[in-house]
């Protein structure tokens, strides 16, 4: 009782879903979809549900080269863990046209410092972020929650709970961001963050007078180190949960950065 | 110079172009000047790191003086155009002179506190160096964003990132405009003042002008604007129409290379 009269390729389902969809999809949400179909109307659609998720990565690389060697102005691009199709970028003068977006919507400096902050050091505080700019930044802060770029994580163990924030998936939309491993160095980052509690926390040690002028903008470094464990063990668990779609994915970027089309 | 109050009934000489929106000069209050309320964004940090960028000097050896003397300088270039800055810029002045001060001391009797504490500027110089590297980090970011500036996603949504409360200098930093104001201001001191004439001038009409030559030309030079003016009062009321545009984004600074020249263009409407 299937509507289906001619069976689709599944590079056409993929290209269709990715075609409709409005936030990007996993390979998963895909697959998900896939069974679910298979499950209500059993047939032929059930032939789609047995593929698995190296299947389907196979279908989408397909996609992927059809329609970048068509070039038919969009392609699919790797964002914020899935995949979407994304116009390509040097047909951006006509869509600003088209949309009536005149201008760049672009950050300014100081937000985006403060948004650097935010992605590497997630979750945290806003005494941790001003810690490091050395200036207030409530209203950045509301700024970006308001922007959807970053949201609130949690509440600090830290004595008044302070919130803390994270980045969303609109900030790795916003900046084509497969995941947060794309951002450079944030080993190299996290590495130096690590030297400095215990540098501090030795400082602190010898000399408590120094420790206590750190003021309330510095959480007490034991607290801070906890802090970081406890950051270490979640990302650990979230890049185990990662590693398994990436493997899948080869990590062929498409990102419009590197397959520059010729222009016309 | 004190804001005067125009003789009542003075009707400008001619009759104002039409101009943007925010900028109509039929106020509630017509007598008053036109009031900019800026807020700064950047942090004391922000400033130190520009100093020292500017000056070429070692992060990891700072010359204390020479920085803490430029410092209050731009401190005081702020408090004079009225901006809204922040109290930790008190605080780092007065780090920074107990700094100096410490490092004044005759090495015999610094050598005592030394023993037991590391360089004083130990502390400045890590908090500077961790900072360095989250800005950078924002400038791998701004990258990606000038990439992807051209993408919309399904039904052309983009973020909309219109609501930005602050000055949107985006290339330029506020610190290389309050350099080129710096230049501006030490010029006439040279020249002596001519103040006598007492001319008044006010923001609203400079932005008029700004935006009267950004129609008919394409660019013009930041520091340019300056070149004839003679009075200090005239220079700030120009400066803080370039701002007052620029935060409302009539206006962009655009700087080609690193502390190279600052010229200003119209934002293309949308």
């Amino acid at each position: 009782m299937s509507d289906v009269e001619v069976l689709p390729e599944l590079k056409h389902i993929i290209g269709a879903l990715l075609f409709v969809a409005k936030q990007p999809l996993t390979l998963a949400a895909i697959r998900r979809c896939l069974q679910q179909v298979a499950d209500k109307e059993g047939g032929a659609a059930r032939d789609f549900a047995r593929a698995t998720e190296p299947d389907l990565a196979a279908a989408l690389e397909e996609l992927k080269v059809d329609l970048l060697t068509r070039k038919l102005g969009f392609h699919v691009a790797e964002v914020a863990h899935g995949f979407k199709l994304e116009n390509d970028v040097n047909c951006g003068l006509w869509l600003r046209q088209l949309l009536e977006k005149g201008r760049d919507n672009r950050l300014t400096r100081p937000a985006l410092e403060t948004l650097a902050i935010i992605a590497y050091r997630q979750p945290c505080t806003r005494p941790e972020i001003e810690a490091v700019r050395g200036v207030a930044v409530d209203a950045i802060i509301h700024n970006l929650l308001e922007l959807q770029l970053i949201r609130i994580a949690g509440r600090s163990p830290l004595p008044g709970k302070p919130w803390q924030y994270g980045t969303t998936q609109t900030f790795l939309e916003h900046f084509g961001l497969m995941s947060l491993d794309d951002l450079p160095g944030i080993e190299e980052l996290r590495r130096m963050e690590e030297a400095q509690f215990q540098r501090r926390a030795q400082a602190a040690a010898i000399t408590p007078a120094a420790a206590a002028e750190e003021g309330p903008g510095a959480p007490p470094a034991e607290a801070d180190e906890e802090l970081t464990e406890e950051l270490a063990h979640a990302e650990a668990e979230e890049e185990d949960e990662e590693e398994e779609e990436r493997r899948t994915s080869q990590r062929s970027r498409s990102c419009p950065t590197r397959t520059r089309a010729p222009s016309p | 110079m004190t804001r005067d109050q125009p003789p009542a009934g003075t009707a400008p000489p001619a009759p104002a172009p039409p101009i943007p929106a925010p900028l109509t000069t039929d106020d509630p209050m017509p007598a008053t000047e036109y009031k900019v309320q800026l807020d700064v964004f950047e942090g004391p940090l922000d400033l130190l790191l520009y100093l020292i960028k500017k000056e070429e000097v070692d992060i990891y050896d700072i010359p204390i003086e020479r920085i803490t003397t430029q410092y209050v300088q731009y401190l005081d270039l702020m408090r004079m155009l009225d901006l809204n800055v922040a109290g930790e810029f008190i605080v780092m002045a007065a780090t920074l002179m107990m700094l100096k001060s410490r490092l004044l001391l005759p090495p015999e009797e610094r050598a005592e506190i030394e023993e037991e504490e590391e360089d004083p500027r130990w502390d400045l110089v890590r908090q500077l160096v961790e900072y360095k590297k989250f800005k950078d980090a924002a400038i791998f970011l701004e990258t990606l964003e000038e990439t992807r500036k051209g993408i919309f996603g399904r039904e052309g949504e983009h973020v909309a990132l219109e609501p930005q409360p602050d000055v949107a200098l985006h290339d330029v930093s506020l610190f290389d405009l309050l350099t080129v104001f710096q230049e501006a201001l030490r010029k006439i001191r040279q020249e002596d003042l001519k103040e006598i004439f007492a001319e008044r001038f006010t923001v609203a009409d400079k932005i008029e002008a700004i935006v009267t030559r950004l129609r008919t030309e394409e660019c013009i030079s930041f520091a340019g604007l300056f070149s004839h003016m003679a009075s200090r009062h005239e220079i700030v009321c120009t400066f803080l129409a370039v701002l007052e545009l620029i935060r409302l984004r009539q206006v962009q600074a655009i700087q080609a290379q690193v502390f190279g020249e600052i010229m200003l263009a119209r934002v293309e409407a949308g």
